[in-house]
């Protein structure tokens, strides 16, 4: 690990100015949390910056009631105290599924709300320092395209760059609406969480919609995608403490044999956590049967492409989607 | 860089005793503890957060200390396997580690322990894992919780049923001494 400078911020205020202070053009400093992706990458030397602006101690680990409902979970609010947390196991079910189910339990003691959003999404060759790949060092190619790609992503991809984002807990609060607070050097803003996450196209270097120097403060939670019954599936290559191949965040209502509302998102299958529009539409006012959730997964799975390793995606997101979908309904008729 | 970077000064409260030592930034908490301070009970495995072998306590909770750089933590309690057992008594999951055969070469055993005492106190709390039933309270700790609770840390030599073992028999003890399931 090359060696840097370290500074402490005591409020979000304080750190976004230490971290302009210490960043110009082409030698950007970096936020710290808990360090558990930023670390690791530093040590491979796949992230080499000269100083690390360390925002642990600011007071941003609250959860907190919106008034219109909602919940506001601070930045530095850890995953394990997220996922554990009455209000987000009561209302917000699905969020909590989808962080218990990602990495392990020493990594998510650490781990925090805006830092897992803010992991990188990445792939092995990614972290390979040796590979030649164009989200490490733009321009220098991509070795996954022809190499082991049975973890890289069928959706959304670019020729450019095939990594997929690793986060459960991301595509969890993808499918809640949620959205993200930041602030930085022109100011605060809030972006929806479905646009904090970029695709690859020519840039798969830029992971995030976030501006240099800006951070994250909180997340909201709104009050409309709470109560609904929800389902977070993982299927990977081991039972725990593996990456998705393919995850299914879901949450819906049905009522009089119609689906009223429905939230679908997928992990695992693309650069960002991919919010499945299309299915959503077509089970919008459908009923909630083996067809319609079939047809609904054909059609979110139809612009997939696939590589040598990672065909089998394709087939696998479908039958997850309409194996989840078919569970949350089985009260209702669902899945005959 | 051309910008030179000091060492710092930083004090660190390990296993209830305060030290100070000079180091880089750059010097994680697992390597402090190993090559700075002596305590070698820490064991590097992978060194990226994949195999659990340098888990140690954090005011209590239960951390890969390769992923921790050491200055991040100043002031913060920090418990080593060494820091476990009291004035020559093993701690009960040391001893459960021996009744049960817990080991084999013993690499990974100090993260193990580590992390079941963690692991005991967020079951203790009520914190869910990825196979606790929705809404349910925690009530048993079977052997599915076990198996997911544990998963962030390896055990090359396959040791892993005397390790489920030695976790139960101190489990059993914990509900004995409050007088059975809450």
């Amino acid at each position: 690990m090359n060696n840097f400078i370290y500074l402490r911020a005591a409020d979000a205020s304080s750190a976004v100015n230490l971290l302009a202070a210490n960043s110009s053009r082409g030698a950007a400093a970096r936020f710290l949390a808990g360090g558990t992706n930023l670390v690791d990458l530093m040590r491979e030397g796949v992230e080499t910056t000269h100083a690390l602006v360390d925002i642990t101690r600011a007071p941003l680990s609250e959860i907190q009631e919106l008034p219109d409902g909602g919940l506001r979970i601070g930045a530095l609010v850890r995953n394990s105290h997220l996922a554990a947390h009455r209000a987000v196991r009561e209302r917000y079910s699905l969020l909590s599924q989808a962080i218990l189910q990602g990495a392990s339990a020493q990594i998510r003691n650490v781990a925090t709300t805006g830092g897992n959003i803010m992991q990188r999404t990445r792939c092995y060759y990614f972290y390979d320092i040796a590979s030649r790949c164009n989200k490490r060092a733009a321009g220098s190619g991509c070795d996954a395209m022809q190499g082991f790609n049975r973890i890289h992503a069928i959706l959304g991809t670019s020729p450019q760059c095939i990594a997929t984002h690793p986060s459960d807990m991301c595509v969890a609060l993808a499918a809640l609406d949620a959205s993200v607070n930041v602030t930085g050097p022109l100011g605060e803003r809030s972006l929806p969480f479905s646009d904090v996450h970029r695709l690859p196209g020519d840039a798969p270097e830029i992971d995030t919609n976030l501006q240099p120097g800006e951070l994250i403060t909180s997340i909201d939670l709104p009050a409309s995608a709470a109560g609904l019954s929800s389902i977070y599936r993982k299927v990977r290559d081991r039972a725990s403490y593996a990456f998705a191949l393919v995850s299914v965040a879901a949450a819906l209502k049905v009522d009089n044999g119609i689906i009223q509302e429905v939230r679908l998102a997928l992990g695992g299958v693309a650069h960002k956590p991919w919010r499945a529009t299309i299915a959503e539409q077509l089970l919008r006012g459908a009923a909630p049967t083996s067809e319609s959730f079939a047809t609904a997964a054909e059609a979110e799975l139809a612009p997939a492409i696939p590589r040598r390793g990672n065909a089998f995606k394709i087939e696998l997101a479908k039958r997850t989607i309409a194996a989840v979908l078919s569970e949350l309904t089985a009260g209702e008729g669902g899945g005959q | 860089m051309t910008t030179s970077i000091e060492t710092e000064t930083i004090f660190l409260q390990i296993n209830g005793c305060r030290k100070n030592l000079s180091i880089e930034p750059r010097v994680s908490l697992l390597d402090a503890l190993r090559d700075h301070l002596h305590l070698t009970g820490t064991k590097k495995g992978c060194d990226q957060g994949a195999c659990g072998a340098c888990t140690v306590l954090v005011d209590g909770e239960r951390i890969n200390s390769c992923l921790a750089l050491a200055i991040q933590y100043e002031g913060r309690e920090i418990v080593t396997i060494e820091g476990l057992a009291n004035s020559g008594e093993l701690h009960p999951l040391q001893q459960a580690f021996i009744d049960q055969d817990g080991f084999q070469c013993g690499y990974c055993t100090p993260g193990q322990i580590c992390s079941v005492v963690g692991m005991l106190a967020e079951f203790g709390k009520g914190a869910p894992s990825a196979v606790t039933k929705d809404g349910a309270a925690n009530g048993e700790l079977t052997e599915a919780e076990v198996r997911e609770r544990m998963s962030g840390n390896l055990c090359r030599c396959g040791a892993y049923v005397g390790i489920r073992d030695a976790i139960q028999q101190v489990h059993g003890i914990q509900q004995a001494n409050q007088g059975g399931k809450q």
